[in-house]
């Protein structure tokens, strides 16, 4: 079974709420990737993303570019993001999605890098600029290979997509809480239940939200309503402040584990 | 391989001089021969005009002007396309961040809409004549055509609209829609800051807010025109990520787009992006062919033999060849910019460097490494900076209908010049790409045949950025 459908279903079991954590592939570097991979880890963070640096992050906002740029900077590839995953494979069983740009794929080749990533041990993908419409045969692909195929789904989607996309979608749903791009947010979007409910009423995948969260406090309200809360822009930052300090991991861990409790706070009813 | 628009800066051209009498036809034939061909048109329809639409041979391209052995073929391209997914061929389509994947499906509805509805033509017509100056004549520039000893040459003058180029044919045409769709905010990239100008122009005209996303390096090469676009009251943001060029305005537009979709219209400026733009794009553009073609029926009463214009992201490219796609004798050659030559990162001619992938929105030929990562560009014509080339000009490409070639910088400085001195027209950088063209290509083609060139633009905004060059 797919690590990611594995924890999932774990945390059904457990009523528990799951938290996913976005930081950039090789910021600061490929290294520091994997030992930061290996605490989240031992910290029980649920789901790991790794954005793949891309020249041209359009969707994401200034925190994450940086984080591409750093990423690229510090000589990172698909490839080597490939070959990290694979080293934390040797310590660790934590579930890893990249979050990647379509380019980046198509560039390699949908089939190869598709095979590539679940050789390397990846269990997801989230290709941010592919939309259903645009999938052809990557989801038959990524289903050979056990992979999940992520989608997102926005404000803007109206009920006729989210029935196409959870169609198409494995793993989990990834609930885009706001019209925007990646960065945080001084509040949360109050319309996150509405639209949740209106997801579940099409699916019974996990759905998870994200996209500006960065405070306990918002952390814990937005797991009211989903089965998941994603933070990244937010520890993106911390990495960004102490890249270069020894005690980077320790540090990164210090602000991302409180997230942690406040959304693991809240159980889900039976 | 087609080579780089060869001739040698400043004097080479005017080594191949050769005294050619004009045939230029005094006002009063021009009108017999007019009433002469409005009587013939009118009474077969212009189909007669042109060959049959199936199953015509036409004659490819292939360098200066030789028609290709195997050239002969039975597939006329389809001016159909796009298909109903934005698809060129394998070229096109929607690639973009889940957000705005219903705005655009919108978009795309409200276009097809609009484009049947008699009142939204009329309105644009409306407009398009009293406020922008169409039509625009097609002009005989007869000392280049001298100069060059070759076929007539006319200059389609789009540099005469109001603004100063192209740009405002499908600014004026989107800003209608936005209207329609009732957005109260409109956001534009611009390289050259001609888009930018057309945007806030027609902001500015129906009270609109518009913001203008410009690279910054763009900015000071195109300044004239960042003060232009301030004075009609929009905001310029100048972008400061990556190369701080058009690229990188294309990212912070659609970023902007992503978070205000709800009341914001993206006026993209060129045939490139999602669908439906390069489509939209291009019907808003193709009235410089449409124009042109029937001037040129009035005016030599024949159809050109070639056709020649720049390709940034190629809307005023596809906008002059798209109403002639159907016509097998007409060839077109679309010019990149070939920087300081083709070597990566120093040039923007996507398809001598460039590569199949997916930017921004489309997928296309695009400049990019090994890893897919988009690669720098260098063009001393910020309207033709850019890394991707659109959908259907890769697809024109594929099935031969139309050559695309390239001029160096110097060439379209070279170009810039000759043009200003042998006609008295100072044309953008991105439009002296196309008269480099035209100046390698002229002197080896019959002087009988015709070539319409498109100006795109005027070179106000280029005007201290050459001056500095030529040390002025
Ligand atoms: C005068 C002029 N011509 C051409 C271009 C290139 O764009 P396109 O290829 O869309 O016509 C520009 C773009 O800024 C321009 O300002």
């Amino acid at each position: 079974m797919n690590r990611i459908a594995e924890r999932f279903a774990r945390l059904k079991r457990d009523r528990q709420k799951g938290f996913i954590v976005f930081i950039g592939a090789g910021d600061p570097n490929l290294e520091m990737t994997r030992r930061l991979a290996l605490a989240f880890d031992q910290a029980g963070i649920d789901v790991l993303e790794l954005g793949v640096p891309f020249s041209d992050p359009l969707a994401d906002g200034l925190v994450n570019q940086l984080a591409a740029q750093r990423g690229l900077e510090s000589g990172t590839t698909p490839v080597k993001v490939l070959q990290t995953v694979a080293a934390i494979r040797r310590d660790s069983q934590i579930p890893i999605v990249l979050y990647i740009y379509f380019n980046l794929l198509h560039r390699r080749g949908l089939e190869i890098f598709v095979a590539e990533a679940a050789a390397a041990g990846v269990d997801g993908l989230l290709v941010l600029d592919l939309p259903p419409e645009e999938s052809e045969n990557y989801e038959a692909l990524m289903r050979e290979s056990g992979l999940c195929a992520i989608y997102l789904i926005a404000p803007t989607t109206p009920d006729s997509r989210i029935e196409l996309i959870v169609r198409r979608g494995s793993g989990f749903i990834y609930y885009v809480s706001r019209e925007g791009v990646t960065g945080m947010q001084a509040s949360v979007s109050d319309t996150i239940g509405q639209m949740t409910a209106r997801i579940r009423a099409h699916t019974s995948l996990p759905v998870a939200v994200g996209f500006g969260i960065s405070t306990p406090e918002q952390a814990r309200t937005v797991a009211e309503n989903a089965d998941a809360v994603v933070v990244g822009s937010a520890i993106v930052n911390e990495i960004a402040a102490h890249g270069r300090s020894a005690d980077l991991t320790e540090r990164v861990m210090a602000f991302t584990i409180p997230l942690a409790k406040a959304v693991k706070e809240k159980r889900t009813s039976p | 391989m087609v080579g780089a628009v060869g001739f040698e800066p400043t004097t080479s051209w005017s080594r191949t001089k050769r005294a050619t009498k004009l045939r230029y036809a005094p006002p009063t034939r021009v009108r017999q021969r007019c009433a002469r061909r409005r009587a013939i048109a009118n009474s077969f329809g212009r189909k007669d005009l042109r060959p049959p639409l199936r199953r015509t041979p036409f004659a490819v391209l292939a360098t200066g002007g030789a028609l290709r052995e195997n050239g002969f073929m039975n597939a006329v391209v389809d001016a159909t396309l796009p298909d109903a997914h934005g698809r060129f061929g394998v070229y096109g389509g929607r690639y973009v961040p889940e957000t705005l994947m219903h705005p655009l499906q919108q978009l795309e509805e409200e276009y097809a809409r609009a484009e049947q509805d008699p009142e939204f033509q009329r309105e644009l017509t409306y407009y398009l004549r009293q406020f922008c100056g169409r039509p625009t004549p097609l002009y005989l520039a007869e000392r280049l055509t001298r100069e060059l000893g070759g076929p007539k040459i006319y200059l389609k003058r789009e540099d005469l609209l109001h603004t100063g180029a192209h740009k405002i044919n499908n600014a004026m045409g989107q800003i209608l829609l936005a209207r329609r769709m009732g957005k109260t905010r409109v956001i534009a990239e611009t390289g050259a800051g001609q888009h930018g100008v057309a945007a806030a122009t027609v902001a500015a005209m129906f009270g609109l807010k518009c913001v203008v996303y410009m690279g910054e390096v763009d900015c000071r090469r195109q300044e004239l025109n960042v003060y232009r676009m301030k004075m009609l009251g929009a905001e310029v943001v100048s972008v400061t990520a990556g190369q701080k060029t058009l690229k990188e305005a294309v990212n912070e537009a659609m970023r902007d787009w992503v978070t205000n979709v709800r009341h914001t219209h993206y006026i993209l400026g060129t045939a490139y992006g999602a669908h439906p733009y390069p489509m939209m794009v291009r019907n808003f553009q193709r009235i410089i062919g449409d124009e042109a073609r029937r001037q040129i029926l009035e005016q030599e009463e024949r159809l050109p033999d070639l056709l020649v214009a720049c390709v940034g992201g190629g809307s005023n490219a596809i906008g002059l060849f798209y109403p002639f796609l159907q016509d097998a004798s007409v060839r077109m050659l679309g010019i990149e910019a070939g920087g300081e030559g083709i070597i990566p990162e120093r040039h923007a001619a996507r398809f001598q460097g460039g590569s199949l992938g997916v930017l921004q929105g489309a997928r296309s030929y695009i400049l990019q490494d090994e890893q897919g990562q988009i690669q720098l560009t260098h063009s001393v014509s910020a309207g033709l900076d850019y890394a991707a080339v659109g959908p259907e000009h890769a697809w024109l490409r594929d099935q031969h209908r139309v050559e695309y070639s390239y001029a160096t910088d110097e060439q379209a400085l070279a170009a810039f010049g000759a043009l200003a001195r042998l006609e008295g027209i100072i044309p953008a950088l991105e439009s002296a790409h196309a008269i480099a063209a035209v100046m390698e290509r002229a002197p080896k083609m019959p002087r009988d045949q015709v070539i319409i060139v498109n100006l795109s633009g005027r070179g106000d905004k280029d005007v201290a950025q050459v001056a500095a060059r030529m040390k002025l």
